[in-house]
């Protein structure tokens, strides 16, 4: 064995291996980074390269998007922010899943509470809750349009009631498509919320309350700002959900109008128009909105507490 | 010194009890407690004391009795009126807040103007010597400075009543001992009154004024350190006592206050404790410290036989030794006979403690007690 270590790199070769590969593996190289690499085929081939590929694409603009909106290869790029019809959009999928997220994880909050103790039903309850994981988006908008369409259900009991004269709209439009993200999106932020709960130590809460604080001002002052990292983790994680609504808001929305997603436009493109090119563009700043978002909540995040949340501290 | 605990004439348990499912965990504790007083809870895991400190707090309701200070009730209000402070088992500090803002949580939620809560909190911080760790969250602190900081949060509202649940119990040895005149310390200058949850008799004894041993929710005996260590109500007080010898014998004779019994191949004379006649069966406890070694086998209660093993504790040896008749015995000694050399061991009358076998029922064995049970 070698005594010299200064300079591994460059006199590697005259050493012998077995010298080599225990300093190589004093630096977590070794064989069984090999092991890696299925994984490593996985992402380059399902998501780096498509990936890049889709760049590409948004720069490979069709000759009559360029006649008609200039900017060169910047053509896609030109257009979107352009043209009201596409660019506003943005504003349309925001408008439902900003608000659907914050619904799912202000509403988990008080459910995940009360189900944290014990009581007869509980089982039952957390099941109804999260049922609705097992059921598809397509499998929920079918639901929704027979439950609530205007010949569904709903209206015509309240029809017979005679408690409305008009069916409700509630499908085909924004509210359609705000139910389905709620339905598909509340277990996983309820299951989320519950597991962050849970992970705080119940002590802590007992030690509030003798110190002299109300329920209140234990759960502004102890439980929420423990709850909070998690809080907009889970809201991260519902938001990105219903950002990328797409089968909902052709199924139970407005598809032409008040529920154009990026989704639906970027489907559009590419299906109707044959625009791969525009298609790829709406897909990048779809991504690029959802990243904007995640970084302004992770920022926020970074200023919470995150460490244990155990008694001990 | 600024921190004083708030005073009040007299703190009574009556009848207090509390059921889970039909299952009493806590019986009939009664108990008047004077300000000022360091009374311990004591008994193995399970026996209640748990339970009755969370029932005190008010983070379990009662099922039965009723609590009152000065003769008001307070089991009726909710733990966060009842001005008490407590100390968890596993601290249950704000992991989020630092040391000056988890002293000051209390204060601060009874709207304590900010600058008597500041120069309350560096008080208390003094108090428990972390002044210079203000700043520091929980998790910076070691186990020890938690538990100061824990005791510190509790003790700088100037409550009532300090309820602390095994407070010690998650730190080493060494520390414990140190925590343990600390918490003495602050109990005797701030004249704080005390009810304290362990289960090491030798916690209890070193820091109580009165102890309250229970067992399967039932109190065994009350009384001073010196009544219970002394003259245990039976034989269960004498087992968590440190009567490490505890032997299943028939009685023989009664007298007025003795007993002679047999069994194991010994016959000894005993002092009796409750009533025991002559044909039943009875379990006598000795204390290894009563035992001594010697090597002729004269006089009463000498019992001859072998040692087989030795332990050096430090200053002195904790020995077994085994009888002729195959009786293991807890003998505590200053030499350490070799492993294997025959010695005698003998024990005074009044140092064989005999009980009745049986409990009788629940706690019922308080009555014929020698020394009087406790003030209450």
């Amino acid at each position: 064995m070698s005594a010299t270590l200064e300079k591994p790199a460059d006199t590697a070769a005259k050493r012998s291996t077995a010298s080599l590969s225990h300093r190589l593996a004093e630096r977590g190289i070794d064989a069984r980074l090999w092991m890696l690499l299925p994984a490593l085929v996985f992402i380059v081939a399902l998501f780096i390269y498509p990936f890049a590929y889709g760049i590409g694409l948004t720069v490979q603009p069709l000759d009559r998007t360029v006649d008609a909106w200039g900017g060169g290869i910047f053509a896609n790029y030109v257009q979107f922010f352009n043209d009201p019809f596409i660019f506003d959009s943005i504003w349309l999928t925001m408008r439902l899943a900003l608000p659907a997220a914050l619904f799912n994880v202000l509403v988990s909050i008080p459910l995940a509470f009360k189900l944290r103790g014990k009581f007869r039903g509980k089982r039952l309850m957390s099941t109804l809750l999260v049922l609705p994981i097992t059921l598809g988006t397509v499998l929920t908008a079918q639901g929704l349009l027979i439950f609530a369409g205007r010949q569904g259900w709903l209206n015509r009991f309240l029809l017979d009631m005679n408690l409305i004269d008009q069916p409700l709209q509630l499908v085909n439009n924004y509210l359609g498509v705000m139910f389905s993200l709620i339905i598909s999106g509340f277990p996983f932020a309820f299951l989320l919320v519950s597991s962050y709960l849970s992970g705080i130590d119940p002590s802590l809460e007992a030690a509030a309350k003798t110190l002299g604080a109300n329920w209140r001002q234990r759960f502004i002052r102890v439980t929420l700002p423990l709850l909070a990292p998690g809080l907009a983790t889970t809201f991260i994680l519902t938001f990105v959900l219903a950002f990328s609504v797409f089968p909902s808001a052709r199924l139970v929305g407005d598809p032409g109008g008040s529920t154009r997603v990026m989704a639906l436009m970027a489907y559009r493109a590419f299906g109707e128009q044959q625009n791969y090119s525009m298609a790829s563009t709406i897909a990048i700043v779809m991504g690029v909105v959802e990243l904007l978002v995640i970084a302004i909540v992770l920022l926020g995040r970074s200023f919470l507490y995150k460490g244990s949340t155990g008694g001990k501290g | 010194m600024g921190i004083t605990a708030t005073k009040f004439g007299a703190l009574e348990l009556v009848n207090v009890g509390r059921s889970f499912g039909g299952q009493a965990a806590l019986a009939d504790l009664s108990l008047t407690i004077e300000a000022g007083e360091f009374i311990a809870l004591l008994g193995p895991s399970g026996c209640g004391k748990s339970t009755a400190l969370n029932c005190l707090a008010g983070l379990l309701p009662l099922t039965h009795g009723q609590v009152l200070i000065d003769g008001k009730r307070v089991d009726v209000l909710p733990a966060e009126k009842r001005d008490f402070g407590m100390v968890f088992q596993n601290y249950a500090l704000f992991p989020h807040l630092s040391v000056h803002k988890n002293v000051a949580f209390g204060l601060q939620m009874r709207g304590v103007p900010r600058d008597e809560v500041n120069k309350r909190v560096t008080e208390a911080l003094m108090l428990v010597k972390l002044d210079a760790h203000a700043k520091k969250l929980p998790g910076q602190l070691s186990g020890g400075q938690q538990q100061r900081v824990a005791i510190a949060r509790a003790i700088v509202l100037e409550p009532r009543l300090v309820l602390m649940d095994e407070p010690l119990s998650n730190l080493d040895a060494k520390l414990r001992i140190e925590m343990r005149s600390e918490i003495r310390r602050l109990h005797q200058t701030l004249g704080l009154t005390t009810i304290y949850v362990t289960h090491d008799q030798e916690e209890a004894l070193s820091l109580a004024d009165r102890l309250v041993v229970l067992r399967d929710g039932h109190v065994q005996q009350i009384g001073t350190p010196q009544e219970l260590h002394d003259s245990p109500a039976n034989w269960h007080v004498a087992d968590f006592m440190g009567y490490r010898n505890l032997l299943d014998v028939a009685v023989d004779v009664v007298n007025d206050t003795t007993a002679t019994v047999s069994g194991g191949g010994m016959s000894l004379v005993g002092t009796r404790v409750g009533s025991v006649a002559p044909g039943e069966s009875a379990r006598v406890a000795i204390r290894p410290h009563d035992l001594i070694v010697g090597t002729s086998a004269t006089g009463p209660n000498a019992i001859s036989g072998t040692v087989i093993a030795s332990e050096y504790q430090g200053r002195e040896f904790a020995l077994e030794v085994e009888t002729d008749h195959g009786q293991r015995l807890h003998v505590t000694a200053e030499t350490a006979p070799a492993a294997g050399s025959a010695v005698t061991v003998t024990v005074a009358p009044e140092r064989v403690l005999v009980y009745p076998e049986s409990l009788t029922g629940h706690g019922a064995a308080l009555a014929p007690l020698p020394v009087g049970a406790g003030a209450s």
